[in-house]
């Protein structure tokens, strides 16, 4: 079997605690992620899961190199990036995209669809046609060309999504974190964007790490799925087993939790 | 006797002519649990809103009515309307931190409106506020009461709005997708709370929610709504068992179910939306407000 893509071993992330730092000097440090051991497979979704709090993003966020671990390592494609420096890491940044739940929130109102789209490209020394990378970026999405010429508040939730992958795809990455990207969009959207990020994922050969609080869809979209709890992982494995088999009561907890679309007067009394 | 809420034939439209609400019929019968389910803009919260008397000022009823356990609120003055639907009627908001006031602790905010709309005294309303309190399971009254909205968690705050909206004793209560901010395990915890209270009390409630999950699990009868039209109606599990509209089967085979994965998340298919669109189209042609 391949190398995994990712082999992260004793992950610690420690950030300061805000709420008690005193008056002068730094705030003491919180350990939000306690030492987690995994590995996310070539080519392969993985979800990870858990309770608002539970440390995904922050987990997400260390993978990316958004933030750095206060100790254990992260190899990616065998290279320890857990602690490089921002100028080691450019290079690698082309490769590690990321899709949030509103991924246009936090770029310009003012900008078109097409900058946003284009901005990557000619960071990484994509600069050339750039209109028809754009054009094709858009496609790619089910987006049509025109919509480069459109500004974010003209476009709807789903349509945004498409921009965030769009842009999060247009360098063709190996890698992509996709933070919760469908909170918040209808069901019916909810499919679109997930077959599409699906289909995307299954015809460039991505590895997807899909944070979801939905154990529905991570069962639907992932091959294996991590458990997160209070910064550390409860359970981990193939879906398929973890749903036929949960060990922890953790995990047992959260999928009885689920309200299935389904008659069945017994599940509000029970658990 | 007659329906705790009859709504019949209710249009609503914004300044430009648009309707949001095309001619709406529902009714929630005394004790029972009725979801109101749909999409995104579909116009939940509006039918809440009008329901509560806080329509927003751009929104005009043009056709229809609403009654109140018998009573037309069209009919009534301004503040007729506000007193029935104060003793009448109460609402379970989605977002407990913007219901409150973030400024002042909750054990006012929570005997307020008995004091205030209800004409209560004071100490009454007290007691009655911490009976609601233990009925909800929050074994620290004296705590919460004093709290700030931001010292306690979502599930705590969705509890002391579940508790305020039962507190006046309402024949009917709106909850706009109560638990939609909350995780799994503290919705599934408040949904069966709502639950307990609605079945001990003999309350009605309009459940708003986007969920097909949840409409299974809480109601008795439901109502699918898209872009303000009714387009089915039926018993709970006649809805799941045997789905009439193309939209509510294609609501259904778009919803994550773990148990079936294969069957889920399937996109709405064009010819169902093509299929919305025409009646839609027909419908607003067809409409001529009080006509
Ligand atoms: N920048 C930060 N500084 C301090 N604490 C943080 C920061 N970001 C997140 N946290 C805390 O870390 C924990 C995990 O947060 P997060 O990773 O966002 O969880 P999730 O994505 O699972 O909801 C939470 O308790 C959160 O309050
Ligand atoms: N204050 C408002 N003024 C004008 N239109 C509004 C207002 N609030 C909502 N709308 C519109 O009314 C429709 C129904 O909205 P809403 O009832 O909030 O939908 P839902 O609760 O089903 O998501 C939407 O098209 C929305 O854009
Ligand atoms: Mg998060
Ligand atoms: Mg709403």
């Amino acid at each position: 079997m391949a190398e995994p893509l990712f082999k992260v071993s004793g992950l610690k992330v420690a950030l300061p605690d805000m709420t008690r730092k005193p008056l002068i000097g730094s705030a003491p440090l919180v350990e939000i992620l306690k030492g987690l051991d995994f590995e996310l497979p070539r080519r392969s979704v993985t979800g990870i899961v858990g309770e608002s709090g539970s440390g995904k993003s922050t987990l997400g966020r260390a993978l990316v190199r958004l933030i750095e671990p206060s100790a254990g390592s992260i190899h990616f494609e065998g290279r320890d990036i857990a602690h490089l420096p921002e100028g080691e890491l450019r290079p690698l940044r082309r490769n590690l995209q990321m899709i949030f739940q509103d991924p246009m929130s936090s770029l310009n109102p003012r900008r078109t669809i097409g900058a946003i789209i284009a901005a990557p490209l000619k960071l990484n020394g994509l600069g050339d046609n750039l209109e028809q990378r754009v054009a094709e970026a858009l496609s790619r999405v089910g987006l049509p060309e025109s919509f480069a010429s459109r500004y974010r508040h003209e476009l709807s939730g789903g349509q945004r999504q498409r921009v965030g992958i769009a842009r999060a795809l247009a360098l063709s990455p190996d890698f992509v974190l996709a933070d919760e990207i469908v909170s918040g969009l209808d069901v019916s959207t909810q499919a679109q964007i997930l077959t599409l990020l699906e289909k995307l994922a299954d015809e460039m050969g991505l590895t997807v790490a899909f944070i979801s609080h939905d154990l529905s869809v991570i069962r639907r979209l992932c091959r294996q799925v991590i458990v997160m709890r209070q910064g550390e992982i409860v359970e981990q494995g193939p879906t398929d087993a973890l749903f036929a088999d949960p060990k922890h009561a953790y995990t047992r907890d959260l999928i009885a939790a689920i309200p299935l679309p389904e008659i069945d007067d017994e599940w509000l009394k029970a658990g | 006797m007659s329906a705790c809420l009859d709504i019949s034939n209710l249009s609503a439209t914004l300044p430009s002519g648009q309707r949001v609400l095309r001619s709406v019929s529902l009714t929630v019968q005394p004790g029972e649990v009725r979801a109101l389910v749909g999409e995104s803009g579909a116009g939940k919260s509006m039918i809440g809103k009008a329901v509560l008397g806080v329509l927003p000022p751009s929104v005009r009823i043009v056709e229809g009515a609403i009654r109140l356990e018998g009573t037309d609120l069209g009919a009534l003055s301004a503040k007729e309307r506000r007193r029935l639907i104060g003793a009448k009627a109460a609402l379970i908001p989605q977002d407990p931190l913007t219901a409150l006031n973030p400024s002042r602790r909750v054990g006012p905010q929570m005997t307020d409106r008995l004091v205030h709309i209800l004409g209560w005294a004071a100490d009454k309303a007290d007691r009655r506020v911490r009976q609601l309190l233990d009925e909800v399971h929050i074994r620290e009254p004296d705590r919460v009461m004093k709290a700030y909205p931001h010292e306690l968690s979502g599930g705590m705050r969705q509890r002391v709005l579940i508790a305020a909206a039962f507190a006046s004793e309402p024949r009917l209560i709106v909850a706009d997708e109560p638990t939609t901010a909350l995780d799994v395990t503290v919705q599934k915890q408040i949904l069966r709370l709502i639950a307990q209270l609605q079945q001990e009390h003999g309350t009605a409630i309009l459940f708003v929610t986007h969920d097909l999950g949840v409409v299974a699990k809480v109601s008795q009868k439901v109502t699918v709504l898209y872009a303000g039209k009714v387009v089915e109606e039926a018993d709970t599990p006649a809805l799941f068992a045997n789905p009439q509209h193309a939209y509510t089967r294609a609501l259904m085979a778009a919803t994550p179910k773990y148990t079936d994965p294969q069957a889920s998340l399937k996109p709405v298919d064009e010819s169902v939306l093509a299929g919305l669109a025409a009646e839609i189209a027909v419908a607003d042609h067809d409409w001529r407000p009080h006509g």
